[in-house]
């Protein structure tokens, strides 16, 4: 048999195995084995620069908008100076990770597997494994690690701009006292708010990159596989970082003692 | 010695090898022939180990493969060097980095040594000054030449060729036969090659193998296989295909 399951049941869970394989190889690959640095930083340079104008405008108009939308509300119970501290924790402890998540899925993910699937279509894969390379160890490990490293950095990136983007329409569109509107921010928005958005934003890096990996690397034969691999990708590692965000505020809560 | 034992192979619904059994000593070269789709690729896969057999066993050099785990094959692997149907260069590195690919991975020498392999590899394979070239900037021809390359920078003792001259102009083709007896000939290695092209076979081939309905159906010296009085064999060797009822077209 060449492992293909009978139902969709049995394959969905071959799957899931399968990429729980991946995670546990490409991890202990990571702590094992040297790190090819050039294509780590290449990785590197490709996810966390190429990503930053579409996550930054992304925190940008997203704290506009939700700056603007708490102002309607909170105006008519005379609370305008506590819009950006709304802002400021929603960005923190949700949004920023979850909507840079999501960008990058869309950006990076479908790159990846759109890569590693072509590479499989032409037997490159195959070839690497003639030369005796592990392609988990060439193509998984640095796009994991590179992930990893970048992902926080663009959520604060998309933070702090949403918070500075909210702030600016705040004072200069919808003119609340920018003292107080500033003050309310700094006074309801934690440092374990920036935690949990950090946290999370490591956990939906290791999600994109595991699951756009996977999906090249067991991509269907031809262009038609590689389109398909592609969507699924971007579909898959979006889905799953929507779900996963409830149960890590669930965790991280717990494990912060905020619950 | 490569050594198959009983190999037997499913995919999907169909069983493509059932049976298969041979043994290719050390320095000889085998020529694997058959008609198109009839699983030569997938043997070829499971002698180096990119497949794992249903049942039944690969030895290299008194070694079973067929049951090691990716990693452990690494070690095996090391012993060859495989040239692929489509040549299957990295179509993101240039030519340089595809043949230093192995050596550059494995950290024994130093850049500069690097540089002197690679130009005498290209030279081997009539492909000089090609380095900063990207594969797609490559005809068919010059790309099988690139893989063979990449092949034998690292002096492999078992050499793989998938197809190699398929779908190349025969003056091209005759140049990678002419390159693989070379190889074969200066650097002694065992080379095992998958053909459905009769002139690659005869030339390359000390012994030729041929694979029908699932196993191993004739073999012998180029001599005995060509002038094999077997209807299966004549037929192919010949290129003579099954009559055809076109009674429908009346």
């Amino acid at each position: 048999m060449d492992g293909r399951a009978k139902n969709p049941l049995e394959d969905w869970l071959m799957g899931l195995g399968r990429i729980a394989l991946l995670t546990r190889e490409a991890f202990t690959s990571l702590f094992t084995f040297k790190l090819a640095w050039k294509d780590f930083m290449y990785q590197l340079y490709f996810i966390g620069v190429k990503s930053q104008a579409v996550v930054l405008i992304t925190g940008a108009f997203t704290g506009m908008v939700l700056t603007t939308q708490t102002y309607f509300q909170f105006h008519k119970v005379k609370m305008d100076t506590a819009s950006l501290a709304v802002t400021g924790v929603s960005m923190c402890d949700e949004l920023g990770a979850v909507l840079a998540g999501l960008m990058v899925a869309g950006r990076v993910g479908a790159a990846i597997a759109a890569e590693i699937g072509t590479m499989r279509v032409t037997e490159q894969i195959d070839a690497l494994r003639t030369l005796a390379t592990h392609p988990v160890d060439y193509l998984v490990v640095p796009r994991l690690l590179a992930m990893l490293v970048a992902m926080p950095i663009l959520t604060v990136e998309c933070i702090a701009l949403g918070i500075g983007a909210g702030y600016f329409v705040g004072v200069y569109l919808l003119n609340i006292d920018p003292i107080f509107l500033w003050y309310n921010m700094v006074k309801y928005t934690k440092d374990v708010d920036m935690v949990i958005g950090t946290s999370k934003a490591v956990v939906f890096g290791g999600i994109v990159a595991i699951v756009g990996c996977y999906k090249g690397m067991n991509c269907g034969e031809g262009a038609e596989g590689v389109g398909r691999a592609t969507t699924e990708a971007v579909v898959y590692s979006s889905i799953t970082i929507l779900i996963s965000n409830f149960f890590l505020t669930l965790l991280l809560s717990w494990l912060l003692g905020i619950l | 010695m490569i050594e198959v034992r009983n190999l037997k192979k499913t995919l999907g619904a169909n069983l493509v090898l059932d049976g298969v059994t041979f043994q290719i000593a050390t320095g000889e070269s085998v020529a694997i022939i058959g008609r198109s789709g009839c699983g030569k690729s997938v043997l070829l896969k499971h002698i180096i180990g990119l497949m794992q057999p249903d049942s039944g066993a690969v030895l290299i050099d008194g070694e079973d493969i067929s049951r090691m785990t990716e990693r452990q094959l690494l070690r095996v692997r090391r012993k060859f060097g495989m040239v692929f149907q489509g040549a299957a260069l990295f179509d993101s590195l240039t030519v340089e980095d595809n043949v230093a690919f192995a050596l550059r991975r494995e950290k024994k020498l130093t850049e500069a040594e690097i540089d002197k392999k690679v130009a005498a590899a290209l030279d081997v394979v009539e492909l000089p000054g090609t380095e900063k070239k990207k594969p797609a900037e490559l005809s068919g021809g010059m790309r099988k030449r690139v893989g063979l390359a990449r092949a034998i920078i690292y002096e492999p003792q078992i050499i793989l060729y998938d197809e190699p001259t398929t779908g190349l102009d025969p003056v091209v083709s005759d140049s990678i036969d002419q390159l693989m007896m070379r190889v074969r000939d200066q650097l002694h290695v065992t080379t095992v090659v998958v053909t459905h092209d009769m002139r690659t076979a005869r030339r390359v081939g000390q012994r030729i193998m041929m694979l029908h309905e699932k196993r191993i159906y004739a073999s012998g010296t180029p001599e005995e296989i060509f002038s094999s009085p077997d209807p299966v064999v004549h037929r192919f060797v010949n290129g003579i295909a099954d009559p055809v009822d076109t009674s429908f077209l009346t």
